[in-house]
Parts: structure tokens; sequence; C-alpha cells
């Protein structure tokens, strides 16, 4: 065995899902990489926070949305310098409208960062994976990607779109031992649904039949189960943590 | 041998797990060394950072044997 660190890379990793999910691999003991876009202080407190209580971190300035940029940081940062062990796929946006006036910008920079982001980062952990023989990938996937959403076409999409991507690599890379996995959250209690209106709150709850929005540390959870010794077993699948929204 | 072929039989032993003493330049990488469509795939790309080229899909198709992976790198160097 190396002596390379055995790093969990997250994208997006340092607010709402994201941050739970890299603040939990770093608990189970991975060496805890992430990648941001904006609010570099909120990325380094992340870092901060898993220092503190002893497990090491880094964080990366880093658009999920730019391939190039995603080629370069695996071959200067991780190649020949860590085993990657974990990728997790968390990075995304939306840009919200009905179909009819969706700009074609709004539909292009979602996929771009939702679906073929996670592509160029799959791409590149699968020649690295492939080689170790060993390594789990999660991508984070969505309730709304199973089910549609009106006025978000695009997002929904690219969701539907990374369940296909998940599939197929699970079945590529499975000889090589590496699994392939989904996790599709329900609604999250984030920065984002605690500004909604109370009304739409409460319209949600009721198409929820545990009766509650879900934690970010639910979607942890169930990513620390895929990427954690008891998930070996499991590929190709998606995770629905929703509450029972969607069955 | 050439340079090339010993570097090139170096990437077969390590990308297949197979001894040296099979990589005859008459083996084919399927039928003879046991590669699956995924080992081709990383054997190709491995030839391709060593060496520094491109392997396009349809040229890969062509390598099916260990000499024609020394000779396709001979040629395009």
């Amino acid at each position: 065995m190396s002596d390379l660190p055995k790093v969990a890379l997250v994208t997006g990793g340092s607010r709402g899902i994201g941050r739970a999910v890299t603040e939990r691999l770093a608990a189970d003991g991975f060496e805890t990489w992430f990648t941001y876009v904006s609010r570099p202080e909120e990325a380094e407190k992340v870092v901060a926070g898993i220092e503190e209580k002893g497990g090491k971190a880094r964080a990366f300035k880093l658009d999920s949305g730019d391939r190039d940029a995603i080629a370069a940081f695996f071959k200067e940062e991780i190649k020949g310098k860590a085993e990657l062990e974990v990728l997790v796929n968390n990075a995304g946006i939306t840009r919200d409208g009905l179909l009819m006036r969706m700009k074609d910008e709004d539909w292009d920079r979602v996929l771009q960062i939702n679906l073929t982001g996670c592509f160029a980062f799959q791409r590149e952990a699968a020649k690295l994976m492939s080689k170790q023989r060993r390594g789990r990938i999660v991508n984070i996937t969505s309730v709304v990607g199973q089910m549609g959403n009106a006025g978000q076409a695009n997002y929904c999409a690219a969701k539907a779109g990374l369940i296909g991507l998940t599939k197929s690599t699970a079945r590529e890379l499975a000889a090589r031992g590496v699994t392939v996995n989904a996790v599709a959250p329900g609604f999250i209690q984030t920065d984002m649904t605690s500004e909604l209106p109370e009304q739409a709150v409460e319209a949600m709850l009721t198409q929820i039949p545990l009766k509650r929005l879900g934690e970010s540390d639910d979607i942890a959870a169930a990513v620390s189960y895929l990427a954690g010794p008891g998930g070996g077993y499991v590929t190709g699948q998606v995770l629905a943590v929703n509450g029972g929204m969607y069955m | 041998m050439s340079d090339v072929a010993s570097k090139v039989k170096d990437i077969i032993v390590d990308q297949l797990g197979v001894s040296a003493d099979e990589v005859v330049e008459g083996a084919a990488f399927v039928e003879d060394l046991g590669a699956d469509s995924l080992d081709l795939t990383e054997l190709i790309m491995a030839m391709e950072e060593e060496f520094d080229l491109e392997i396009d899909d349809e040229q890969a198709q062509k390598i099916l044997k260990v000499k024609d992976a020394i000779e396709f790198i001979e040629k395009n160097q």
C-alpha cells in the first residue's frame, strides 16, 4: 500500500448538503477535499471546523462548468499525490422558470454544471480508480429528477441524466471494483428552503409521508453508507432519501 | 529490442498484469493476454501518455497484437 493520503473529494462542499457530506466523510476518517466557487470564507470555515475535530481537509476553488479546469485539477493536485477513494458529485445550481419562458442560457448553464460537470469529474476519477482497482462514486441527484417538477425542466433533465450516467458508469467500472451510485434527496432544509414562505413549506409537507423536511445530515448519512465499508456490494442504485415523497 | 518495443512491453506487463515472457510480439491482447475492453482502453491511454501521442478510436481498434502497438508507435512518434 502506498502512503499517499486517502482522499474523498466532494464538489460544492462549502455549504448546504455538500458541506454536511464533506464534514461527515471527514468524520468517517477520510482526508476530505472539496471544491467551491463563491464565498471562500465559508470554505475556510469548513476546513477549520474539520481540523478542529482532528480531521484533514482542503478547499479548492474550481468551477464545475469548466472541463479543462477539472482535468487540470486532477493532473496537478490528485494524480500521484493522493489515492482518490471517494468522489461525491454534489455541485449544482438552479435557474428555474417555466419551459415556454426558459432562456437558452439558463438551460445550458444548468446542464453544464449539473450534468456535464459530473461527467468531467467522473471521467477523471474513473482513470485513477480503475487503476487503483478501488473507489466509490456517489452522485447527488434529486427527487425531481425522478418525478419531474414544474418550473425546473432544466434542473430535472440534468438530474435525470445524472441517473443514466450513474448506471452506465456503474456497469463500466464494476469490473474494476469501483461502485457508482446516486443519492436522490427530497426537500431538504437548506438556505434555499428556509427562505420559502410558510405556505409553500406547508404545501410541500402535504406531499411528504414523514411530514417533515429532511436535514442535510440525512443525505450525508446516505453518502457515508455508500462510500463506506458497508456499501461495497451496492452499485448502480438510486438511494432515495425523501421522507417517502416519491416511492 | 528497440527502445519503443521494450517500453511498450513494460506498459503491457503493468496494465494487464501478465508476465514479461508472455508478451511476445505475436501475442493478441484479448485472446492470448486475457484483456477485456476496459483493459484495452487503459492500455491505449497508457501508451498515449508514455509516448505523448494521440491514438484515435479507429486506429486503436486495429491494435490487436503486441506488434501492432509497437509498429503504430514507431510510425507515429
